[in-house]
């Protein structure tokens, strides 16, 4: 081999290296793969299913998916930043690669042939269309599946590729219409008792009285209730009796070190104010006045957004004969491991976590925390299998949150109306609090001894960045550069949530774009193609402005708007472009939606489709609906009725096109790609209609109505 | 305390609980029917839906005592993977799903549209689903798996 022009064996492969770790033939007839990639609503169980059968040549059903278990997957770290196909498909597929060429090798060298003369049919080694008797399974034996990948066997051209952009419907969903105990809230087992925590207000906050007797008279049944520090738990085998001691337990604790926040910071201008770490991507900042003249600049914000998942967090976890197993739906497996062992004081090979599914996720929320109170209360009561669930206003008032934002746009304009020097500025909290990336468990903060608290810190650019991500425009501006204010403290706990800094990013970009267009009075599309050289960034615009029969300087209707925008997610990952219809009377209706999306080689079409939808229907209910209400002791909107999302009612005609699914091309990530741009579409739109732009999100009834005042 | 008597997916069924039992907590720990899900316990989300006598109900704030004698269907009396019912099928047909949570609170009210209305437009699927909660954003998909259903039913009456 040689190893200066081998390609670099991806980072995956590098931190798990060994071939059993992802496949292994441990059954005739049976394959079993592994991902450390886990299923949180996106499909990705069904997408790992398809590339492992083409890249094997099995048929589907002989794979034994194993996902997300510390004792028997691969180290992905999270499965987050729609990075799942990107990154943790393409190493299993050269994983899996490499061991059908080894396969093949072995059989080769049994047969007295060249490898190029043998292929695989559903397992079995085949020469010229006969079969040779030989298959993974009678070879298995003499292969060495412990060693090390090397990435030298390129996975198969797109051309060679069966179930890889074909139609294969998502394996976990029939259980799910037929009421099937899939969920980690399912779950149960002999002994099994129920668990709800009674929350630590906020770190730091300790418990001045506690009335344990009330608790248990309002349970009408017998429940435990376990103390440690300031770490409550009520724990019963009747989960009735636990909920309704759970539900008045708040009434009946108080807590000293309670200092109450500022409940207007729930609008994000607050952030302008404060301490911040700064810095300067890109080019250096200009010299001289950059107002008046050719310089314009506008300043939007957003609230502090929820995951708002359907089901508050739960997760199940038993201590027995000192070893602890916790089921969870969180995101990451390995890292939440280590969390664990930081918290209890174990050693981390003394704890096994396995992920099983959960309400969908879009992000750091409850899920960890759960998993971490569920250990705490299992090592607390060995032997009992405990299954804690949240309650619904616990979700919401105690899930990290995604920060409030200020994005301020600033250009110089040149001759023609297009910017020559370009600054997005950014004020933001911190988009990452994860266990082992920044943040703490809850319940570890709860405990005697209370870990640190940690430095402020944002993902990484390598990683796409936090309140940074999508801050810089892809068009071709000669200067380009982000200021990033990286605010340490704010009310309330935040880290990621889909599109992370993105969405509120691409909403400032793309409605700068739409005013500058109009200043040089020019239609939105072609001002944007006009300093726009990426050709798969063009085709999508191309793409979407025909589905949505774009007309050029159409002014629309009284009280109709249409909108487009555009972003390449992450500048790195799919290119998405979106078409917004909307009607404005007191409020928005966003009446049609039409995206187009270029995300590489997509591994299942539909269920890409099916992401892209959802993130449309997620992004307008961002955009019409969604902030976190604060009152002085932190989040006050615990309920559907105060955290309102987009109802079936308000979900618009959708239509979303995929450019060149099956065109062999690196896949691009898809999961997070149409938010932002529907967000920018929808406002678009919406300043079409009124005549005046709102560039503070939420765009509610209010602020139409302000706007038609101030317009 | 004395047995409550339902009938639960056309079967009989006696519960020796507290009268205040919520129906979902009896469902899913009495008589081992988790395809009823929590979601919210405020009668927000309907992710608790069942149908009493025909009629959708959220089951999560509904005390057990309020519906004996009563008639109730779940998920799991809806249909089962060999005798699926057409809206089950017309879900996993359009793919109409994506964590799934909310799914069988979603064909327990689509269920009780259909019975009353065979022939419903977009708009009144919109509106007898809008007391349901989806957050991964399903909605598009899960209204035309109703209608693709609909459809079906229409096709086999005919």
């Amino acid at each position: 081999m040689n190893t200066a022009t081998a390609p670099a064996l991806p980072a995956l492969l590098q931190t798990n290296p060994r071939l059993d770790r992802w496949v292994r033939f441990e059954t005739r007839g049976r394959v079993t793969v592994a991902t450390g990639r886990v299923e949180i609503g996106q499909g990705v169980l069904t997408a790992m299913l398809q590339m492992a059968a083409d890249e094997l040549d099995v048929a589907a059903d002989r794979i034994d998916l194993k996902t997300g278990d510390t004792d028997l997957t691969p180290n992905e770290g999270y499965t987050a930043g729609s990075q799942s196909i990107q990154y943790g498909g393409v190493a299993l597929r050269l994983a899996l690669a490499e061991v059908r060429g080894m396969f093949l090798d072995l059989a080769a060298a049994r047969l007295g042939c060249g490898p190029a003369e043998l292929s695989v049919v559903d397992g079995a080694i085949v020469k010229s269309g006969a079969a040779t008797g030989q298959d993974y399974w009678s070879l298995a034996g003499e292969i060495d599946l412990s060693r090390h990948a090397t990435a030298q066997t390129a996975p198969k051209k797109a051309a060679d590729l069966h179930m890889i952009g074909g139609k294969t419907p998502r394996v976990d969903l029939d259980a799910k219409v037929f009421g099937a105990p899939i969920f980690v809230h399912d779950m149960t087992a002999d002994g099994m008792v129920h668990a709800r925590v009674v929350r630590q207000p906020r770190p730091g906050a300790t418990i001045a009285a506690f009335d344990e007797a009330a608790i248990r008279r309002a349970a009408k049944g017998p429940v435990d209730i376990l103390r440690v520090g300031n770490f409550i738990a009520i724990i019963g085998a009747d989960e009735t009796a636990v909920d309704t001691a759970a539900a008045i337990a708040p009434s009946h604790v108080s807590w000293d070190g309670l200092d109450p926040i500022n409940p207007q910071q729930e609008e994000a201008r607050w952030l302008i104010q404060q301490p911040s770490i700064d810095r300067v991507i890109g080019a250096a900042l200009p010299e001289g006045p950059t107002q008046g003249g050719a310089w314009r600049e506008a300043t939007f914000t957003r609230m502090h957004i929820a995951h708002a998942s359907v089901a508050p967090s739960s997760a199940m976890a038993v201590f027995q004969d000192g070893h602890l197993t916790v089921w969870t739906h969180c995101q990451g497996v390995y890292p939440l491991r280590a969390a664990l062992a930081r918290m209890l004081k174990m050693d981390a090979s003394t704890i096994s976590v396995r992920h099983v599914q959960g309400p969908g996720c879009y992000g750091h929320n409850g899920a960890d925390d759960a998993a971490a109170d569920a250990a705490v209360i299992a090592v607390n009561r060995p032997g009992a299998p405990v299954r804690v669930r949240w309650r619904r206003e616990d979700e919401f008032g105690f899930e990290p949150v995604s920060p409030a934002m200020v994005t301020t746009v600033r250009a110089r304009r040149d001759d023609q109306g297009r910017p020559s020097d370009w600054t997005t500025e950014i004020w933001s909290g911190r988009h990452s609090s994860r266990p082992g990336g920044g943040g703490n468990l809850l319940a570890a903060e709860a405990l005697p001894d209370p870990p640190p608290v940690p430095p402020a810190q944002d993902p990484p650019e390598a990683n796409g960045g936090g309140g940074t991500r999508n801050g810089e425009p892809l068009y071709d501006f000669a200067e380009k550069r982000i200021v990033h204010h990286l605010v340490a403290e704010t009310p309330v706990r935040t880290s990621s949530l889909r599109g992370l800094g993105a969405t509120i990013n691409v909403f400032a970009i793309e409605g700068f774009m739409d005013e500058l267009a109009a200043e040089a009075g020019e239609d939105p599309v072609a001002y944007r193609l006009s300093v726009l050289g990426d050709p798969r960034a063009r085709a999508v615009i191309e793409r979407v402005a025909k589905m949505a029969n774009w007309q050029p300087g159409a002014s629309g209707e009284t009280g109709k708007g249409r909108g487009i925008a555009f972003a390449q997610y992450k500048n790195r990952a799919a290119y998405c472009a979106v078409v917004a219809d909307v009607e404005v009377d007191e409020g928005v209706r966003v009446t049609n939606v039409w995206c187009a999306c270029d995300g590489g080689l997509i591994v299942s079409p539909d269920g890409a489709v099916n992401q892209l939808e959802g993130g449309i229907i997620m992004g307008a209910s961002w955009a019409l609906k969604e902030g976190v209400r604060l009152d002085s002791a932190g989040i006050a909107s615990r309920d559907w009725e105060t955290y309102p999302i987009l109802r079936f009612t308000e979900v618009p005609e959708i239509a979303v096109e995929l450019v060149d699914p099956l065109v062999d091309r690196p896949p691009l990530g898809v999961g997070e790609a149409s938010g932002g741009p529907t967000v920018a579409a929808i406002g678009n739109a919406v300043a079409q209609a009124l005549g005046t732009r709102i560039r503070d999100l939420p765009m509610t009834r209010e602020r139409v109505m302000a706007a038609l005042l101030k317009g | 305390m004395p047995p409550i008597s339902l009938t639960v997916n056309g079967k009989p069924a006696q519960i020796t609980a507290d009268g205040d039992t919520p129906l979902l907590d009896v469902l899913r720990n009495h008589l081992g029917l988790p395809g009823t899900k929590f979601g919210c316990g405020l009668e927000q989300c309907g992710c608790c839906m069942v149908l009493v006598d025909g009629e959708p109900e959220k089951s999560c704030g509904k005390a057990v005592s309020t519906v004996a004698g009563k008639a109730i269907t779940t998920i799991e009396g809806l249909g089962t993977p060999d005798h699926p019912h057409p809206l089950q099928q017309a879900f996993i047909d359009e793919q109409a799903g994506q964590c799934g949570y909310c799914l069988g609170g979603i064909l327990i009210t689509a269920k009780a549209l259909l019975d009353r209305n065979p022939s419903p437009t977009r708009r009144q699927i919109a509106e007898a689903l809008d007391d349901n909660l989806c957050r991964c954003g399903s909605h598009f998909r899960i209204m035309r798996a109703v209608e693709r259903a609909a459809a079906q039913m229409r096709g086999a009456t005919t």
